[in-house]
């Protein structure tokens, strides 16, 4: 199997050009800002959960209010690793941390010294290494913990984690996808405590809730903050071994963003120590429960604080007015799916525009490179194998890996977006050209060799209109694929209709969920059906009597 | 017996200078070592058919393709009205030279008219002078333009395909045509017909013509000689009565003998190898 073993090799080689590729783009993106600068803006990130979500927003309408600078909002970035990639490059100025993934994520060392001494081993490594700065601590730790349901709590006189490990293999556990990786999760908790529970799934955050309501699972992990700890009536274990690393969160700049704009420092640090566990809880589950969009509940803290001005009946503050604002600014009450996207139906026209410029823009351009490259592998055959092979192979990394593989060539927003749409459309295209005009009719191809048409001829006269609808269904494919996949080009903040479903995940609001997945389902197939209409009118006249169609 | 025998194969080899295709000592060995001719050589004289039969893998079909260069030998030279082939341009060689596949080979997204005015459209003719000879060539193959000249390849019966071909192979009236088995895919009645108007064709028009086939009564029945082919070498080469009364060897005498029954078997004792002969 000459073709599995080099697969190894070639991702190998794929990844290190990835690594110098990276390292270039990021110097000279590095240089770029050092020279020229982006006079007065700066951009506020985050990941995709709520707390973080709502730091950045705390942050952007801090910032906004207490400075000139301009502000660009790139909310719920996909996890750490692309945060701080984003950061590293460059392509957001500021997003929350917290200390704990610091120093067991990012520096990959063991938590010591309790949180006094992670904050200082963070902060002095982050400055020596990357020129990345920890500003103050915001007052309250978001750690990892373990919960259960009160009534399974109570019945088995659980009370820490070691109480836990004793019943582990009696419990089902579900997890969050990254705490199941992280050595400070699952795999850390299991050696210290030796727990291991009868089952483990892996769940996203809102199910996970759910389920354990519902009493298919035992035991989840949670955050210390998290307001849902209320609602759905979990009692948290205490982590009586140390286990867990402190979690303080706090903004991380970047320093050459500082250098340009020294007063992020002076501002964000107005936010020093202002919230405890308890405080965030509320905030959060304003957020989870209450179906306000953050942009409210923001103003509503950092006004309470005193930290601006104007309450919450203030207005809609600038921004993220688009997202879910109609529903928030209607009240508490979940309105239904019809009302909610009539309500949202600006919001939606623009995000369908969005989806759709950029999946014809990745898929133009698919095939602008495609069906040139698959109709030049045709004519040189050793090559077709091993790139058509490699294409395919790309079409096989996860769509969000590869979203965020792009960030540090081209940092978050549309263009990485589009670089990925368009890498996942060249595969079906090049396959489709080049087997295309490979297989057309080759007896009517020898006969018009023989009687005297020359290759290019051949080419253009024959081989091309019969392979015209086999070349057409690559680029459906392709299109199907695209519109399907930019749905998850939200998560690095290229909108479109990935972001209601992004943002409804996180908020639980189904409505907001559907009113994403419903026009990006409907938009693939009308694309479907439309191209392959197209791919139709494109069969020649001769080939369509023969298909008897 | 013996005067036959002096006068039968004698003027075959003694008159070079008709000759309009010649292979001389030609050899083709592809890539992987098969060896799909080994030295043959021949002449097919002006205005003559003539015939290769031989079983799959004998090598016949890559010895018609040598003349329109589709081929080009390892060892040898095919020559066309003289000259090596070699130092002609293929794309110019092959407008001279009509040619008709097993299966007509017709374009299937163009109409039987288009089709059939490829090698003029090539040559630059105009569209008037073209279309006109579109017309004439369906009328000499027995089809009505005007039922069939807009019709496309799907539309038309196997044997109606093939006689398109023929015109088309023949619409700027090439000195040289090779045919590839160009009968062998029709049913009996339909290639009793052909070869009806194939002959008539080859009183009225004497082009210099190689026909490739399996079956030795079609070769009987249309050429003027016929090559007797095995696993890249020529067995015999002469007039189908001197085949019947001279047999080079046990083979060819074999084959003979096949003549009246079934189309000849192949029974795969050639190494097949991947052109259709």
């Amino acid at each position: 199997m000459p073709r599995q073993a080099r697969v190894p090799s070639l991702l190998l080689a794929l990844t290190l050009a990835a690594i110098a590729l990276g390292a270039a783009a990021r110097d000279a993106r590095g240089a770029g800002v050092e020279r020229v600068g982006r006079p007065g803006r700066v951009v506020i990130g985050s990941k995709n959960f709520e707390e973080s979500r709502l730091l950045g927003e705390m942050f952007a309408q801090l910032l906004e209010g207490r400075t000139r600078l301009q502000v660009d909002r790139r909310l719920g970035l996909a996890g750490t690793q692309v945060c701080f990639a984003a950061l590293q490059s460059g392509a957001i100025d500021v997003y929350p941390e917290y200390t704990g993934t610091g120093l067991v994520s990012i520096l990959g060392e063991r938590p010591a010294g309790g949180a006094r001494g992670a904050l200082e081993r963070v902060r002095a490594a982050f400055l020596a290494r990357w020129n990345l700065w920890w500003i103050a601590p915001l007052g309250f730790e978001n750690a990892y913990q373990l919960a259960v349901p009160r009534d399974l709590a109570r019945r088995e006189r659980l009370a820490t984690l070691s109480d836990l490990a004793r019943i582990a293999p009696r419990l089902r556990a579900a997890f969050g996808h990254e705490f199941l990786q992280r050595d400070d999760g699952l795999p850390g908790l299991g050696r210290t405590y030796g727990m291991r529970f009868g089952s483990v799934q892996s769940m996203q955050e809102t199910l996970k809730y759910q389920a354990a309501r519902a009493g298919n699972v035992d035991v989840l992990d949670v955050y210390t903050t998290d307001g849902r700890l209320l609602l759905y009536g979990l009692a948290v274990l205490r982590d009586d071994r140390g286990f867990f690393p402190p979690y303080e969160a706090a903004p991380l700049v970047r320093g050459a963003a500082l250098r340009q704009h020294p007063e992020l420092a002076s501002v964000l640090g107005l936010l020093g120590g202002a919230f405890d566990e308890e405080a965030m809880r509320k905030l959060n589950l304003r957020l989870q429960e209450g179906k306000e969009s953050e942009a409210v509940v923001a103003r509503d803290a950092l006004s309470a604080l005193g930290l601006v001005a104007g309450g919450p009946a203030g207005g809609e503050p600038g921004g993220e007015a688009g997202r879910g604002g109609a529903a928030a600014r209607r009240g508490r009450r979940a309105p239904g799916l019809a009302d909610y996207m009539w309500g949202e139906r600006q919001a939606l026209l623009r995000r369908t525009l969005t989806h759709l410029g950029l999946c014809a823009a990745a898929l133009l351009l698919g095939a602008l490179i495609a069906v040139p490259l698959g109709l030049y592998l045709e004519r040189h055959r050793r090559g077709a194998e091993p790139i058509i092979g490699f294409l395919g192979l790309m079409q096989t990394v996860p769509s969000l890996a590869l979203l965020a593989f792009m960030i540090p060539f081209l940092g978050v927003g549309t263009l990485p977006a589009l670089a990925a749409l368009w890498l996942y459309s060249l595969f079906p295209i090049v396959r489709n050209a080049y087997t295309g005009v490979r297989d057309a009719d080759p007896r009517a191809v020898e006969a018009a060799t023989a009687l005297g048409m020359t290759p290019g001829q051949v080419l253009r006269e024959v081989r091309l209109p019969l392979a015209a609808p086999v070349l057409m269904a690559g680029i459906r494919t392709a299109a199907v694929i695209t519109v399907g996949t930019a749905t998850l080009a939200a998560f690095i903040g290229a909108g479109g209709l990935g972001e209601p479903i992004v943002t409804g995940l996180q908020l639980a609001n189904t409505s907001m969920i559907l009113s994403g997945a419903i026009p990006a389902a409907a938009l693939a197939l009308l694309v479907d059906l439309g191209l392959g209409l197209v791919e139709r009118a494109l069969r020649p006249a001769g080939v369509r009597l023969a298909a008897g169609a | 017996m013996l005067a036959p025998d002096r006068l039968g194969p004698v003027p075959a080899d003694a008159q070079p200078a008709a000759a309009v295709l010649e292979a001389a000592g030609v050899s083709k060995t592809y890539g992987d070592g098969t060896a799909a001719l080994a030295g043959v050589t021949l002449a097919v004289r002006s205005g003559e058919t003539l015939a290769l039969v031989g079983e799959s893998g004998s090598g016949k079909t890559t010895l018609l393709r040598l003349f329109n260069r589709m081929v080009e030998p390892t060892a040898g030279e095919a020559r066309v009205e003289g000259r090596p082939v070699a130092s002609l341009d293929p794309i110019a060689l092959r407008r001279r030279i009509g040619y008709v596949p097993q299966d007509g080979g017709l374009i299937p997204h163009w109409r039987v008219a288009r089709n059939v005015e490829l090698v003029p459209r090539l040559l630059g003719w105009e569209r008037e002078r073209r279309q006109r000879r579109g017309y004439e060539m369906l009328e000499m193959v027995g089809l009505d333009p005007q039922i069939h000249a807009a019709r496309y390849p799907a539309e038309l019966s196997g044997g109606q395909r093939q006689r398109v071909a023929f015109a088309r192979a023949l619409a700027a009236d090439p000195p040289v045509v090779l045919l590839d088995e160009p009968f062998g895919a029709l049913d009996a009645l339909t290639r009793v017909e052909l070869h009806r108007q194939f002959l008539e064709l080859k009183r009225r028009l004497g082009k210099t013509t190689v026909l490739v086939t399996h079956d030795l009564g079609e070769a009987f029945r249309l050429a003027d000689r016929i090559g007797v082919m095995r696993a890249g070498t020529l067995l015999q080469l002469g007039r189908p009565e001197e085949l019947v009364q001279r047999p080079a060897n046990e083979y060819v005498h074999a084959l003979l003998a096949l003549r009246e029954g079934a189309p000849l078997a192949a029974s795969g004792t050639a190494g097949d190898h991947a052109s259709t002969s």
